[in-house]
């Protein structure tokens, strides 16, 4: 089981940045890799069991379950169904927590999954730097670091 | 039912917090509320279940159990078997998690409780503020890493200009000269140069240099080890600028420090003897090693090669919140000890408790040796460093348990005079009084030294303080400071603008 781990501190109030990152239909919005986004079968982005398709800017196409979703915890979970990486049974966890002392958010982007013993370590760094640090550093832009 | 939640982010990593936090009856060495803490019915202080029982600072007393403690997650949760506060079924946790963009901790601590009607808002804005962020604050100011702009760094192309003067010219700069001993007025600057180094010399542009109060000795004529005219300092850091013959251990460029006689070291420029000048690791920035070379290789050869302190001895350091004091609590803590600090006032009490002494004694209507008896079950200190000398060395004699080790190494309150050494058998005492150069005198001790001294601030076991920086030609003030007890932590001069302009001003 490999594991991905990335957490950062963003300079804005967590309800602030919940907004953009609950929605299970944004991330074109906010993720610089990825191009394009629908929720399958025209459900809402928030109903839980829903199925994001979205296609990076490099053409690759994942399709994702929404798992959980947490207003209560700033949290989001979400699976793979099916994507070009080569990784199975993944599971992913965004969670934001306040930091009290500045009115800063601290967010941190989990990852679990099987795949290749001999491709972990690229998917480890291109996962934990190429996704979620850059779709941090986004966030950082966005609302100050 | 309340609630409540601070969180921060420290600059630090969170292994580096997290070994402070874990230590449940660690407390009272770095939050500023607790004065004194020790777990009942001898369990271990990650033992899941232990009741720490403690004192804070207005007289309180609170016992909290450990409910849980997690390595893995970093996180311990507690809660108030009897307190004089009426904090009612109070659960907290401190979780920490690492900030993995820039290496950093997020800490977060949060409780539940109950209070007696009327009281919600006051006793949540006390736990909020007294306890949650004022110990955000001590971890902070124990862990964090200096700013960006604390750092002074020379690289080999800054130094370029003045190897191209040429092999034969002398370079100009500035030194601090006493023409006379006396006050800080006689301190002054005047141009000097540096000549090209001889065979085993090195030559040095210096960008930090470390004041210590022995230097004040120096000037006074209190300590004969400077004849007029000449210049203080026994301590700094640079960059080298040439080597002569037979140097191998120094390059050009590379930074380096000393902290040996000869005195000369109040310059922007000098050339030395390179045998007792040591290259520094990128991790040691020059003003920290300006300012706690001396102190820090004392504290180096006090802990390890006078008396090699072993885990479960109990040490007396007086002191506590002085220059060396310091270092030798954090030192002597992480190496297992039981520390107890001997000092005269509560706020000098506080920086040694910081500094790692479980607990701290103000000798007063009871005498040091007493309370010193009363901590340790009546067994004594195992080993006791005092540089007090007149004033203090009965006491310590006193307070020394059976085959305990008294290290006499100064005397701030005057010479301890003659002694009868059969006053020793009292308790089969070992009496030792260490010169620093006998510890220091070739490259083999002083290296050996600087490297577990370098290795114990990386690992944050010591961290150097500096509390005040003065630009060289300020000296005087610098000595005026120091005198007048106007000073915290570490002083450091800072030489001013080179010549060719490559330097880096300090006003």
């Amino acid at each position: 089981m490999a594991r991905v781990y990335i957490s950062s501190v963003i300079g804005a109030p967590a309800d602030r940045i919940w907004q953009t990152v609950r929605d299970f239909n944004a991330l074109p919005d906010w993720v610089p890799a990825v191009r394009e986004s629908r929720i399958e079968g025209g459900q809402p982005s928030d109903q839980v069991g829903c199925v994001r398709a979205f296609r990076l800017e490099d053409g690759g196409f994942l399709r994702e379950r929404l798992l959980a979703l947490s207003d209560y915890d700033y949290s989001v979970t979400y699976a793979i169904l099916e994507s070009p990486m080569g990784v199975q049974n993944y599971i992913a966890t965004l969670k934001l927590m306040p930091v009290t002392d500045g009115g800063r958010t601290f967010a941190e982007w989990t990852a679990e999954f099987d795949c290749d013993p001999a491709a972990e370590a690229d998917l480890v760094a291109n996962i934990g730097n190429g996704v979620f640090q850059a779709a941090f550093d986004a966030l950082k832009v966005r609302f100050g670091s | 039912m309340i609630r409540v939640v601070r969180s921060t982010v420290i600059d630090a990593p969170v292994a580096a917090v997290w070994e402070i936090l874990r230590d449940f009856n660690g407390h009272d060495r770095w939050h500023p509320i607790v004065r004194r803490s020790m777990l009942e019915d001898s369990k271990r202080t990650d033992q899941v279940g232990c009741v720490r029982n403690f004192d804070l600072e207005d007289g309180a007393n609170v016992r909290e159990r450990l409910l849980s403690l997690s390595d893995s997650e970093r996180r311990f949760r507690y809660s108030i078997v009897a307190a004089d506060v009426p904090l009612r079924n109070y659960v907290a946790e401190v979780r920490l998690k690492p900030v993995t963009d820039g290496d950093r901790t997020f800490w977060h601590w949060s409780s539940t409780f109950n209070t007696p009607p009327g009281q919600e808002r006051e006793l949540a804005a006390l736990v909020a503020t007294e306890v949650y962020e004022a110990g955000f604050a001590a971890v902070r100011a124990r862990v964090e890493r200096p700013t960006g702009g604390n750092r002074r760094t020379w690289d080999a192309a800054a130094a370029a200009p003045a190897v191209r003067q040429g092999a034969g010219a002398a370079i100009e700069g500035t030194a601090i000269v006493i023409d006379r001993h006396g006050g800080a007025e006689e301190l002054h600057p005047q141009p000097a140069e540096a000549p090209p180094p001889g065979p085993s010399q090195v030559r040095l542009r210096q960008t930090a240099v470390g004041v210590n109060y022995i230097d004040v000795y120096c000037r006074t004529g209190y300590f004969d080890l400077l004849d007029p005219p000449g210049v203080p300092g026994l301590e700094a850091a640079g960059v080298v600028v040439d080597v002569g013959a037979n140097v191998g251990h120094l390059a050009p460029g590379q930074r380096v420090a000393y902290a040996c006689p000869p005195l000369g070291a109040y310059a922007s420029v000098r050339t030395m003897d390179a045998g007792l000048v040591i290259p520094l690791p990128d991790h040691i920035d020059d003003e920290t090693a300006a300012a706690g070379l001396l102190k820090g290789v004392t504290a180096e050869f006090l802990l390890h090669r006078v008396h090699a302190v072993a885990p479960g001895e109990t040490v007396l350091v007086y002191a506590p919140a002085g220059g060396v004091g310091r270092i030798l609590c954090q030192w002597a803590n992480r190496l297992g000890a039981t520390v107890i600090g001997a000092t005269s006032t509560d706020e000098k009490a506080r920086v040694g408790r910081a500094a790692g002494a479980h607990h701290v004694i103000v000798p007063g209507e009871r005498s040091l040796e007493e309370q010193v008896r009363d901590l340790t079950d009546g067994h004594g200190a195992d080993v006791i460093y005092d540089a007090v000398g007149r004033d203090s060395f009965a006491h310590s004699v006193a307070a020394l348990a059976v085959r305990g080790h008294l290290v006499s190494f100064g005397q701030a309150s005057g010479d301890i005079g003659p002694q009868d050494i059969s006053m020793l058998a009292g308790c089969s005492a070992t009496l030792s009084r260490p010169n620093y150069v006998h510890y220091t005198d070739t490259p083999e001790k002083f290296g050996a030294s600087a490297d577990r001294l370098f290795d114990a601030v990386q690992r944050r076991i010591v961290t150097i303080e500096i509390g005040q920086r003065f630009a060289l030609e300020n000296a005087a003030d610098a000595h005026r400071a120091l005198e007048g007890r106007a000073t915290t932590g570490s002083t450091v001069l800072i030489p001013g603008p080179i010549q060719d302009g490559q330097g880096e001003a300090e006003s």
